[in-house]
């Protein structure tokens, strides 16, 4: 019994693969998306599979790209190094044309060398560790999200620029997420040259005070305070500001663009300006998308679906304009020919970053937050 | 030398102490009657925030505003508190009256994380806003800089809290009870006096000084949430030990050391650095004045 099921199952997969072959063979144009699809972190990878699948069926139903069909090898690499490795040489002997992919930075440093040596573009819809693109080390990969540092850079250039902030205070509290957003402003505003961080602290979570802090920002007579941190930490400061009638222009991370911050800092949270992502549902394509991936699935689409729709719609639109899958046709089609996409019209710059995506200035007005335009 | 900031720096300083001060006292009197270090003494300041956040709320519903708010919310959160501090005494302390030291000890700190949870799952873990009950004097406003209303009102409450603690254990029955209680249970009780109550009596006020320094220190953040009173315990339980525990006055002189300490510290040097002077201070202390500050060294019985 249990000898024929296998014997079948053979049978099966070299039938299938004896089938399948030819279409393999046969003019098409492979695009590879590598990813979570199993594990604690599908949940990040799944959309992005999603998406590809749309854009695809999409393309196809059209006739295909210069005539010719497009069809998706799919990899499950669950955010692991080790096995994104795999999957890439999977990808690579199996003679993939483009990857939309890696999802974790971990995963997509791992496998970028692979790519990097067969000489194949590589965009990911989600790995947003600054070196990726900054370092120059992967001519080969391009993303449809902004790097981390990009809020932090924002935050420097709008206090120096828009603020006209001359004295600046970086204060952070400590964590991951605040000081690195912290460090990476107080680099920005240096670099510039145009402005100075005349204070850089960490303050304590959690404390019940912080008024020689406060202090210290009336002494320095600073022109505006970056904060990195989250809203409970940022309310404190603020209030204690207001009652030390020290009124900067305060400057915070996505951490504190949120309810939590506008509930608890209530009154205080007039006028100050965070980054956060900007709002993509304003473009009409991520709006069109949305409905459709809604009645397709019957639920809202997951993280990261609008960063993968316009990477595989990148990747289209460059195999489109090269003309074919060549590396340099392509490395140049997707720099210099923009796309319309769900998270607004992009190409992208010479390292390989999405011009146009990424982070807007907000300020709270009448208890909400708006868009600094 | 710049005295304009070293003087704002030093207002910082005395108020953030007497912030500490004002929950030490509590901590530092408990311990001082029944040498138990209260652990749970953070979290009843915490739930003294909260029942004063839900009082505000329903009162502020019905129309009114201004120091009748403060002093009503502080009046009910110190009754839960008081209700709360009994009860905690009589299940958790009370089966122990007689064990080794250390079994008290662990049930603290097991009714102070009891609480914690009881109270974010009651209530819930999310910060929240918490409105200013003391009113902006107008006679403060030149003074803003360095000390604002509130700030002021926790001063003097400090202060009295001090006074009153100091006549109520020197001069009244309750207190010569307590004194006492202290120094021998069962010569006590072989006076007559109920020590059960006298210990029931010592909580509930250490419960309504830690309900008190609750309301008035989250009217001055302006938020609060269940993890607020761990924070609070440590730094009250740091300034008892640095003045002596218990001592009142040392209390108080503990927790402006701690606070001035802090401040200059942070002022000065980096705020990133705060909890290190407090600490770094504590040791300093503690090894050239075991007992504290003003602490008398106890001969222990053998």
């Amino acid at each position: 019994m249990q000898k024929s099921t296998l014997v079948k199952v053979f049978a099966a997969a070299f039938a299938s693969a004896a089938f399948s072959l030819p279409v393999l063979a046969a003019d098409t144009i492979k695009i590879g998306v590598a990813g979570p699809h199993t594990g604690d972190l599908a949940p990040y990878g799944l959309p992005s599979k999603d998406a590809a699948e749309m854009v695809v069926a999409e393309v196809n139903a059209k006739g295909g790209i210069n005539g010719k069909k497009v069809e998706l090898m799919i990899g499950d690499e669950q955010c692991k190094p080790e096995l994104a490795t795999n999957v890439a040489t999977k990808l690579v002997s199996e003679g993939v044309n483009i990857v939309i992919g890696h999802v974790c930075s971990g995963a997509t440093k791992a496998a970028l060398g692979i790519y990097k040596e067969a000489k194949i573009i590589t965009i990911s819809p989600s790995a947003t560790n600054p070196p990726l693109t900054k370092g120059g080390e992967y001519p080969n990969f391009y993303r449809t999200i902004a790097p981390d540092d990009d809020q932090a850079q924002l935050a420097a250039m709008f206090v120096i620029e828009k603020l006209g902030a001359k004295k600046v205070a970086v204060l952070h509290d400590k964590g991951d997420y605040g000081k690195g957003f912290a460090d990476f402003s107080k680099e920005a505003i240096e670099k510039s040259g145009k402005a100075k961080v005349v204070m850089y602290e960490g303050v304590q979570p959690g404390a019940m005070d912080y008024s020689a802090v406060i202090q210290k920002l009336g002494r320095e007579k600073v022109d505006a305070v970056i904060f990195g941190g989250y809203h409970p930490e940022a309310s404190k400061l603020l209030a204690q500001m207001g009652k030390k009638k020290i009124k900067v222009p305060f400057v915070g991370p996505d951490g504190i663009k949120g309810d939590g911050f506008l509930k608890i800092a209530g009154k205080d949270a007039e006028g100050v300006y965070a980054t956060g992502p900007k709002d993509v549902t304003q473009y009409p394509l991520n709006a069109k998308v949305r409905a459709e991936y809604k009645a397709k699935y019957g639920k809202e689409p997951g993280t990261f679906f609008d960063q993968a729709y316009a990477a595989t719609l990148a990747a289209v639109n460059a195999i489109k304009v090269a003309g074919g899958t060549n590396y340099d046709a392509l490395g140049k089609a997707l720099k210099t020919s923009p796309v319309e996409t769900t998270v607004g019209k992009i190409k992208f710059d010479a390292k390989g970053d999405a011009e146009g995506v990424g982070f807007a200035v907000y300020q709270v007005k009448n208890g909400a937050f708006a868009e600094v335009k | 030398m710049d005295f304009e900031y070293l003087f704002q720096l030093l207002c910082s300083g005395v108020v953030k102490g007497s912030i500490y001060a004002l929950i030490a006292l509590g901590y530092t009197m408990v311990y001082g009657i029944i040498q138990l270090i209260n652990f749970a003494h953070g979290e009843i300041y915490m739930i003294g925030a909260f029942v004063a956040l839900i009082i505000t709320g329903v009162v502020t519903l019905s129309g009114y505003s201004g120091f009748s708010v403060l002093i009503l919310a502080a009046v009910v959160a110190a009754i839960y508190a008081a209700a709360y501090g009994f009860t905690l005494e009589k299940i958790a302390y009370r089966p122990l009256r007689g064990a080794p030291r250390l079994s008290p000890l662990i049930s603290a700190i097991g009714a102070s994380i009891f609480l914690m949870n009881y109270v974010q799952l009651a209530q819930t873990p999310d910060f929240l806003p918490f409105p200013e009950l003391v009113p902006e004097f107008e006679f403060m406003e030149p003074w803003v800089q360095y000390v604002s209303s509130v700030d002021m009102v926790i001063l003097v409450v400090t202060a009295l809290v001090m006074v009153a603690l100091t006549v109520l254990i020197k001069y009244t029955r309750i207190g010569k009870a307590m004194r006492a209680t202290q120094q021998d249970q069962v010569m006590a009780r072989l006076v007559g006096i109920n020590v059960d109550r006298v210990i029931s009596a010592t909580f509930v006020i250490g419960s309504i000084l830690a309900a008190i320094g609750g309301v008035l220190i989250a009217s001055r953040t302006g938020q609060i949430n269940t993890a607020i009173g761990f924070m609070a315990g440590i730094k009250a339980f740091t300034a008892a030990v640095l003045g002596g525990i218990g001592n009142i006055p040392g209390a108080v002189l503990g927790g402006l050391v701690l606070g001035i300490a802090e401040t200059f510290g942070a002022g000065y040097i980096s705020s990133a650095y705060e909890d290190v002077f407090a600490f770094g201070l504590l040791v300093l202390i503690l090894v050239l004045r075991p007992a504290g500050l003003l602490g008398k060294a106890v001969k222990q019985k053998v």
